[in-house]
């Protein structure tokens, strides 16, 4: 067994004549939750596209539970699930029967029992027999991480799960995201919201530039933080100020 | 195998949309009916055709409309998945690519097909007869399969490349269009010479001819021949540029 879930070496990427990844490294261990933290057009959707085998990297290595993005899409699709930056759900099929599509294309034993278990786990059972279409915004993103579930992905990959949720629909998501990793799935998630990442990640990577800037834990983020701060009100850096002090930084360079 | 079973899957979930949005349906059907009868019972009085019966003429023309109003529709529902993130969400997961296509060509053979059947039905209605064989009505199923699919494979370039929901329908406007500069509604012999020289060239009119001879027992001559090789020809060309932009896809 590959000792990290993912391994991310010199990655990059460009578009055209845009230079989206100039070489990316970072790794996410086992049962881990890992946030990839940047702003709008940082390169998070693309970093996930690669690793979920929708886009092939111009250089690097990106492997995913040990297989090779590039060299075995196949292995790696059967190890991880995606749910996107904007809900993919099928409005014209109920909550129910999207699930048991996703059930009955991975091909699991029971798709109705496997698809009334995540209903009701997500609070959707009321709503089991509505066309999708018909939820509400929060609804929907419960209903996509549900479809994201089915079959038990050991990896999985949430690009910015809570954007353009209310306050209540986000705590919902975070409880889910908390629950899975416990349950031990590995889970890389993107966020623009750095107290998202603060309240949910194990570790983190800030990506900017086309590069990653920083990576660890909080707590060895906030040690990145410049010292030497006379206030007169002892204060712990938040994370936003380490964001925006690294990046600073890095754009003075 | 398991392309099979995921090909099967998908075909069940786009055929759900199409029986959960009728109007879907009757917006394809409506255009061709109205056509028919308009021709039929105000025009076809003053149309020679050397056919007694002008339905029996008119009919083949009406089943290509039918068909080139309903793969609007592919196009259209190829285009919402993209749009909609699902095509990516197939993609990431253990499901073969080409399934997820042949789902949509497939869903498009289907309903053309039941467009198909039932306006033959309304002209049955309307007083259409066919003297052909079992086997006749067989080769009239194959070509207006051929034509489906030629057609179809159009209809999913439309719908990977387009920009916008308009952009995806946008296309088949020509093709419903194109039977009636043929030999679909009049005889092209009259016809002034640069719109005869156009009529008799363009698939319709081989196709239309082919289809009216089978249905009327008739020899079908060279003409089904050039009919086939416009609906391979279609479908070949367009397959390879379907594939390209699926490729670019993610
Ligand atoms: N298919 C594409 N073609 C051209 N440019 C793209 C494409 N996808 C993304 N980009 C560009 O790459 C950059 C990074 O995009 P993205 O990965 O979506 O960022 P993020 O998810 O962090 O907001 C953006 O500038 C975006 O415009
Ligand atoms: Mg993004």
């Amino acid at each position: 067994m590959a000792p990290n879930a993912i391994q991310v070496n010199g990655v990059r990427k460009s578009f055209k004549a845009t230079q989206v990844l100039k070489g990316i490294d970072f790794e996410v261990r086992r049962g881990e939750i890992f946030a990839l933290l940047g702003s709008n057009g940082a390169g998070k959707t693309t970093t996930i596209n690669i690793l979920s085998t929708l886009l092939k990297p111009d250089g690097g290595n990106a492997s995913v539970c040990g297989y090779d993005v590039t060299r075995q899409p196949e292995k790696v699709r059967e190890s991880i699930s995606l749910t996107g930056q904007f809900a993919a759900v099928d409005g014209i099929l109920t909550g129910r029967e999207n699930l048991m599509l996703i059930a009955n294309l991975r091909g699991v034993p029971n798709a109705r029992k496997t698809a009334d278990t995540l209903l009701s786990r997500f609070g959707l059972r009321d709503a089991a027999n509505r066309r999708a279409a018909s939820y509400s915004g929060g609804m929907t993103r419960r209903l996509d991480i549900a479809m994201s579930l089915v079959g038990t992905p050991s990896v999985i990959f949430l690009d910015e799960p809570t954007t353009g949720l209310d306050p209540e629909g986000r705590l919902e998501v975070w409880k889910t995201v908390k629950a899975l990793a416990d349950g031990g799935t590995t889970i890389l998630l993107t966020t623009q919201y750095l107290d998202e990442a603060e309240q949910l990640a194990d570790r983190i990577a800030i990506l900017h530039g086309g590069k990653i800037i920083a990576s660890g834990t909080l707590d060895e983020l906030k040690k990145l933080f410049p010292p030497a701060k006379v206030e007169y009100i002892e204060k712990q850096p938040s994370l936003e100020d380490i964001f925006l002090a690294i990046v600073g930084q890095k754009e003075a360079k | 195998m398991k392309v099979l079973h995921d090909t099967v899957v998908l075909l069940g979930r786009s055929m759900r949309h199409i029986l959960r949005s009728p109007d879907t349906i009757i917006t394809v059907l409506i255009t061709p009916i109205m056509i028919m009868l308009l021709f039929v019972y105000v025009l076809g009085g003053a149309i020679q055709t050397g056919d007694r019966n002008y339905v029996n003429y008119l009919l083949p023309g009406i089943l290509l409309i039918a068909i080139a109003s309903g793969i609007a529709y592919t196009a259209l529902r190829l285009f919402n998945d993209v749009q909609q993130g699902l095509f990516s969400r197939f993609h990431s997961m253990p499901v073969s690519r080409s399934s997820v296509l042949w789902a949509h060509v497939l869903t498009s053979l289907v309903s053309n097909a039941i467009s198909v059947v039932v306006i033959i039905l309304i002209a049955l209605i309307m007083g259409f007869r066919s003297s052909a064989s079992v086997v006749e009505w067989l080769e009239v199923a194959g070509i207006l399969v051929l034509f489906t699919l030629a057609l179809t494979w159009l209809a999913v370039i439309a719908g990977l490349k387009a920009k916008s929901v308009e952009g995806a329908s946008a296309f088949s406007y020509p093709l419903i269009f194109l039977p009636f500069i043929s030999s679909a509604f009049v005889p092209t012999a009259k016809m002034p010479t640069v719109v005869r020289v156009f009529a008799e060239n363009q698939p319709v009119t081989a196709i239309v001819n082919t289809v009216r001879s089978l249905l009327n027992s008739q020899p079908v001559g060279n003409q089904i021949w050039v009919a086939l090789a416009w609906c391979v020809g279609i479908t070949v060309v367009a397959f390879f540029f379907s594939m390209l932009a699926y490729r670019r896809i993610p």
